[in-house]
């Protein structure tokens, strides 16, 4: 069974998964890595957005990738009220890790059916020019449809990292996480800057959703199986750290690939969960710790 | 209430129990009293780890299905009887609770909630891939005839009602022992609970070994209720939103509070199955858990608390 062929093409398909794997997580490395807020429900927020592509392509024939840039405000907005209702509920009580945690999973639960009463819970998909298409490199194809959301992916993370690092926002968000009251002393209102980094986490959930409705078709339940990968993508990473955080993914997409193709999917979220709980319980710090 | 009028008290719900067992009234309404009763058992498991120690679980579809899947393990290979697969079912649970346990030791908070959650994916994908006890395509079970009541869901509901009771008395118990007031203090704060001497590695290794103990109990008689079992319906998310939710709503600090939110909660499912569709239940649930913690966080017998304080 074992061919060269066959690895190469899984480790290239990994990677490119892997660039894919990136974008998902950002949201949660945002939120949970650097705001301490347990965001677990980013995986529905990012089904709404894989929706929001379905609804905008099947009925306007809109690019899903171009939907999603255009439905950011939207889902910023969205957060950004997110986050207000879990501050003034949770985190201004000072009880917020637990009852938050819940607030979340009940959060996920809601956005989940909800889909499913809406749509169903058939799989959709889009349509694009460049879905199906791919190009052949000595024996190793190169899926357009995994090809564009790796480089997307690629692209969100870049401007991540460069929002964190150059701009007045951004640093202060990195400030927000290293010390409150030291950021307020310097005269920034951490919550205003929770607020929009919370709704920038969410407005990456709508880029991408476009992108996983983009790889594969998705049901509402999809969510659950990206809860694992992207808190394992987050915890291996290193909280927070964004090139952490594409490392892991990269390492996260290459072992479900090499996994898939070798003993078969149906193994291959059982990686995700399990490098989660490794990674928990021997180094919850992640390789790439602060 | 004394422990002698709790017990006055379980042994009268049991009577009632077979009594209503006895009454052979429209069949369903057994079927849906396991189910709620099933929850009972569920929201009081969860409340030990959850509510008195304040661990959050979100792997109760793990320990649910495991105790599922213990017994449909035993009936394949030695056609077990059903007190011995409840036994069973609850002890290889315990076993994972007692896993579980040792985690606490490195995972506090969230890290704990996601690497349970992580746990009911890993097992969930083993049970997927291990065809003895049915794989991906499920398990049919023959029932043979009922040894009692004629038929298996009067039968099954009159079991449940005395798991229910035995999972509450077991929980008031530890509420009101000195265990119950160490976990209520490492809930508070492990750190101070551990400085004047609570053995906290050992009353947390206890809480999560009950707590898998009865929700593998309750999880155990499953493949006879439903006589077809799946792992995505064994495994199924609603059972940990359900779990938390039930106590949320009831109350977490006390035995009653999860009876209370599973009755409550169970029953409004029960009616909303009925009549308008299972999936619009499941989004009451979320939207109900949600207003609670939000609103009234400690519950219904915390708002109770507060009216009878005025």
């Amino acid at each position: 069974m074992f061919s060269w062929d066959l690895l190469a093409n899984a480790v290239v398909a990994g990677i490119l998964l892997g660039g894919f794997y990136a974008a998902v997580s950002l949201g949660v490395s945002l939120t949970f890595g650097l705001l301490d807020v347990v965001n677990i429900a980013q995986p529905a927020f990012v089904i709404l957005g894989a929706y929001a592509a379905y609804v905008m392509n099947s009925s306007f024939g809109l690019d899903p990738i171009l939907t999603g840039l255009l439905f950011t405000p939207f889902f910023y907005v969205l957060g950004a009220v997110v986050y207000r209702i879990y501050y003034a509920s949770f985190e201004r009580r000072g009880d917020e890790s637990l009852r938050g945690l819940v607030f979340f999973f009940g959060l996920l639960f809601i956005i989940e059916v909800s889909l499913s009463l809406t749509y169903g819970v058939d799989y959709r998909l889009v349509e694009a020019a460049y879905i199906g298409k791919s190009i052949d490199l000595g024996g190793v194809g190169i899926a357009f449809r995994l090809l564009v959301p790796c480089l997307v992916g690629l692209a969100m993370t870049l401007a991540l990292y460069l929002f964190l690092s150059r701009t007045f926002y951004g640093r202060a968000v990195m400030g927000v996480s290293q010390d409150r009251v030291a950021l307020r002393l310097m005269g920034a209102n951490p919550v205003r800057i929770k607020t929009i980094a919370f709704g920038i986490g969410i407005a990456a959930a709508s880029l991408s959703g476009a992108l996983l409705i983009t790889i594969a078709p998705v049901v509402p339940s999809t969510d659950r199986d990206y809860i694992g990968r992207v808190f394992a993508i987050t915890v291996l990473g290193g909280l927070g750290s964004i090139g952490g955080t594409l490392a892991a993914s990269i390492i996260l997409g290459v072992a479900e690939s090499l996994m898939a193709t070798f003993f078969g999917p149906s193994w291959s979220l059982a990686v995700s969960f399990g490098i989660l709980l490794l990674a928990l319980a021997v180094r919850p710090a992640g390789l790439f710790g602060r | 209430m004394k422990t002698g009028g709790a017990l006055v008290v379980a042994v009268a719900v049991i009577g009632g129990g077979i009594l209503l067992a006895g009454l052979r009234v429209n069949p369903y309404l057994y079927f849906a009293g396991y189910v709620v009763l099933q929850y009972v058992v569920i929201a009081t498991a969860w409340n030990i780890l959850g509510g008195y120690a304040g661990y959050v679980n979100f792997g109760t579809p793990a320990f649910f299905a495991l105790g599922a899947y213990t017994a449909i393990f035993l009936i394949e290979a030695f056609k077990a009887p059903l007190p011995v697969l409840i036994l069973a079912g609850g002890l290889v649970s315990a076993l994972l609770g007692l896993g579980i346990g040792y985690l606490t030791l490195r995972l506090k908070g969230v890290f704990f909630s996601i690497a349970t959650l992580a746990l009911s994916v890993v097992l969930q994908t083993l049970i997927i891939n291990w065809d003895y006890v049915g794989g991906a395509k499920g398990f049919t079970l023959i029932r043979p005839s009922a040894p009692f009541f004629g038929n298996w869901g009067t039968l099954l509901f009159t079991v449940m009602v005395g798991l229910a009771v035995v999972a509450v008395l077991v929980a008031r118990s530890i509420e009101r022992s000195w265990i119950g007031r160490g976990l209520a203090a490492l809930r508070d704060n492990e750190e101070a609970a551990e400085c004047m001497g609570v053995p906290t590695l050992r009353l947390k290794l206890f809480a999560t070994t009950i707590s898998g103990f009865f929700l593998g109990v309750a999880g155990a008689p499953f493949p006879y209720y439903v006589t077809y079992v799946e792992p995505s319906s064994a495994f199924n998310l609603d059972y940990a939103v359900n779990a938390l939710a039930m106590p949320m709503i009831g109350g977490t600090t006390t035995w009653i509070g999860p009876v209370i939110g599973a009755v409550l909660l169970g029953t409004a499912q029960q009616v909303a199955t009925v009549t308008i569709s299972s999936e619009m239940n499941l989004l009451v649930v979320g939207v109900v858990l949600v207003l609670f913690v939000v609103l009234a966080p400690e519950g219904i017998t915390g708002l109770a608390r507060r009216l009878r304080g005025r």
